[in-house]
């Protein structure tokens, strides 16, 4: 595309300027193609100016000091070998599954794009219209979210995405929608972007498994309507060595409800970016994960950078983020509150804390208070340490083996985030899943 | 059951001796009690028992039934029949209790060979035994220990107990904390127990648990060593001369 090759040569002449990531920019957008038209292609040219304005990050900025961007900013992404893929996660649960490979929507093994109470289709189908319901997020909750700290990967999402699914609930629907991520190619680059909308009263639980890509770039653009309900459980493959950059942008309502719980076990790199905006009064917003990192088959490296807005009355927010690290696993959490003027009778909590299971590994933590109002409740609380002996040594003198009993108190000291996610299946299901996990690699170390 | 010979036992990072010397032998079927002021090494007899870290043994022996204790992992203890009754149980939130009870009885019976219980079998018993301890349903589904009373945490350490069944039983400051009532709830679970094949080593500063606690032999531990041995009248004494006295006399 013409105008592509112009962005990517602007990019190339400022490289001059030596900006962190510029090259790297300037060879992505050179291969880029745009769509003709549709309800996107607004949105995907002013990420392109917003890009070409912003650059790639570079570790000086203020929210990568932890976090070494080079691996999300290189053109392409190195192959990484496919875990196999044994998941059968909320399989048992009745639900609406959408199956993508490589970073495209697969009709032929999802399930019928319908039910009762909600329009869903693949974004790559439908962005060719030039009128659409989403054409008010997409890419929209990105932009409203650059501000007071730039997320350059999310607008490059906004720019390239390939597809994504498109979700639009009026109703109740009875049974959670499955996104199921696949890969199949090993060194697959892949950029996929959901907007999800809940109108006044309306409810969906939405639920995330597999392994996306080699790389993959995630953007969830959710609008939660006057009243309505949002579940948001996501699980990422098992010891898949892959890369992730994902973002979630949250819109919540008056007497909304916002709820999202990620659950990493292994994999290489990963940064999760939330911006959650509480804009309506009496809403509530909780975000939390359950992070298990062992660098033993390379490494492991995960950051967390969480923004809670509040801008309303009355409202709840909570935060928990809890981390178990094991040989020289790194662990990152940059969580913010923020309350504007006026958001009065703000009650929001923040906890994020590391579990070091060796000496080797590191824990790293940045929370922050931002308060503009005076009449709010607002606490956070940050710990890192190794696992208790007491506990371990009441355990043992019980007649619990000790591999055993460490299994139970690393699953103690992730309940409180379990405890966030609300329907007691797929909690059941994910608890299960981490002590077969924790308990076969007990059992191999034993071996070992 | 339990023969403990000459333990002499320092802190593994200190240089500092705490047991210098420790002979102690309670035949099965008897409930023995150490007395002792603060710092004259009781507890940490209970925690070298029992295999905590941090201890280290520099000479000496203790055998439970003739097997030697300190060769051993402290769950291989358990599962050998030896059981502490901690001074202040540990809260282990996210884990219930229901659960833990039942891992901690099935590891000891896989340990020993025997086949575990399911489900069903394990309500049955545990339900029997918390019933005399007056331990609700509701206590048997929280986390082990967390939002327990003082009370509670140590009847649920006699639940403990009655469900895996030692025959060795230590009872660690077990009155600490404890009002009049909670403290008879306790000794009855804990009289409820007594039985020719098991035996008690009950540790306590005050006289009153042994009101409630019959003990057949009182031993006085003083900077680190029983420095004197007798009937239940030897509580007595200490309850009422102190033990100012006593080891003033002992010398």
């Amino acid at each position: 595309m013409a105008d592509t090759a112009v962005l990517a040569a602007q990019a190339a002449a400022s490289a001059d300027k030596a900006r962190p990531g510029d090259a790297a920019l300037a060879a992505r957008l050179d291969v880029l193609t745009l769509p003709e038209g549709g309800f996107t292609r607004a949105a995907r040219e002013d990420a392109a100016q917003r890009l070409q304005a912003m650059g790639l990050p570079g570790p000086r900025d203020e929210y990568w000091r932890y976090t070494d961007p080079a691996l999300f900013n290189a053109a392409r992404p190195e192959a990484a070998e496919i875990a196999g893929d044994s998941s059968t996660l909320f399989t048992e649960i009745e639900r609406l599954n959408l199956v993508f490979v490589d970073g495209r929507f697969d009709a032929a093994a999802s399930d019928k794009l319908e039910g009762e109470g909600v329009e869903i289709e693949n974004l790559a189908s439908a962005e060719g219209r030039a009128d659409h319901w989403a054409a008010g997020l997409y890419g929209r909750l990105e932009a409203a979210g650059q501000q007071p700290v730039k997320r350059p990967f999310a607008v490059l999402n906004t720019l390239t995405a390939s597809d994504g699914v498109l979700i639009r609930v009026t109703g109740r629907i009875g049974r959670p929608v499955h996104i199921t991520y696949h890969r199949s190619a090993v060194d697959a680059d892949v950029s996929l972007h959901h907007v999800v909308k809940l109108e006044e009263g309306a409810e969906l639980t939405l639920l995330e498994t597999g392994a996306i890509g080699a790389r993959s770039n995630v953007v969830l653009e959710v609008e939660v309507g006057k009243g309505a309900r949002f579940h948001h459980v996501s699980a990422k493959r098992a010891n898949d060595p892959k890369l992730g950059i994902g973002h979630i942008f949250a819109r919540v309502e008056s007497e909304a409800l916002f709820k999202s719980f990620a659950l990493t076990v292994n994999g290489r790199m990963m940064r999760n970016e939330a911006v959650i905006d509480i804009a309506g009064d009496d809403a509530i917003a909780h975000i939390a994960a359950a992070v298990l990192g062992d660098g033993d088959t390379g490494r492991f490296h995960h950051d967390d950078t969480v923004f809670i807005i509040h801008g309303a009355e009355r409202c709840e927010s909570r935060q928990v983020f809890k981390k178990v690290l094991k040989n020289s696993a790194e662990g990152v959490f940059q969580g913010k509150i923020l309350v504007k003027p006026g958001a009065q009778k703000t009650d929001g909590y923040q906890i994020s804390q590391g579990l070091l299971l060796d000496e080797g590994s590191q824990f790293l933590a940045k929370p922050e208070l931002e308060i503009y109002a005076d009449d709010v409740k607002c606490s956070h609380g940050s710990t890192t340490g190794a696992l208790d002996e007491t506990a371990l040594f009441y355990l043992r003198s019980r007649g619990v083996p000790k591999e055993r009993a460490i299994v139970l108190l690393v699953l103690s000291f992730l309940a409180d985030a379990l405890e966030e996610i609300e329907d007691e299946r797929l909690r059941d299901d994910i608890l299960g899943r981490l002590e077969d996990w924790l308990t076969q690699r007990a059992g191999n170390q034993g071996k070992a | 059951m339990l023969e403990i010979k000459n333990l002499h036992v320092k802190l593994e990072d200190e240089d500092k001796q705490i047991l210098k010397g420790v002979d102690l032998t309670v035949p099965a079927g008897e409930v023995h009690a150490i007395m002792g002021p603060n710092g004259s090494g009781k507890s940490t007899l209970s925690y070298v028992l029992s295999g905590r870290d941090g201890y280290e043994v520099t000479d000496g022996a203790a055998r439970l039934g003739g097997q030697d204790l300190l060769e051993m992992e402290p769950e291989q203890r358990a599962s050998a029949g030896l059981f502490l009754a901690f001074q202040y149980p540990v809260e282990i939130p996210g884990v219930g209790n229901l659960t833990f009870l039942r891992t901690a009885a099935n590891a000891q019976r896989k340990a020993r060979g025997e086949p575990e219980l399911s489900a069903a079998d394990f309500l049955k018993l545990i339900r029997e035994k918390a019933k005399t301890l007056k331990i609700d349903s509701e206590m048997l589904k929280r986390s082990v220990n967390v939002g327990f009373s003082g009370g509670e945490k140590k009847r649920n350490e006699i639940l403990q107990m009655a469900v895996l069944e030692p025959r060795m039983c230590i009872l660690d400051e077990t009155d600490s904390g404890l009002d009049v009532d909670a403290m008879r709830l306790v000794a009855d679970g804990v009289n409820a127990l007594r039985s020719p094949d098991r035996a008690f080593l009950v540790i306590t500063h005050y006289q009153r648990l042994l009101d409630h606690i019959r003990p057949d032999v009182v031993h006085i531990m003083a900077n680190g060593r029983i420095v004197r041995t007798g009937g239940p009248e030897l509580a007595l004494e200490v309850e009422q001369n102190g033990y100012g006295d006593l080891l003033a006399e002992v010398g």
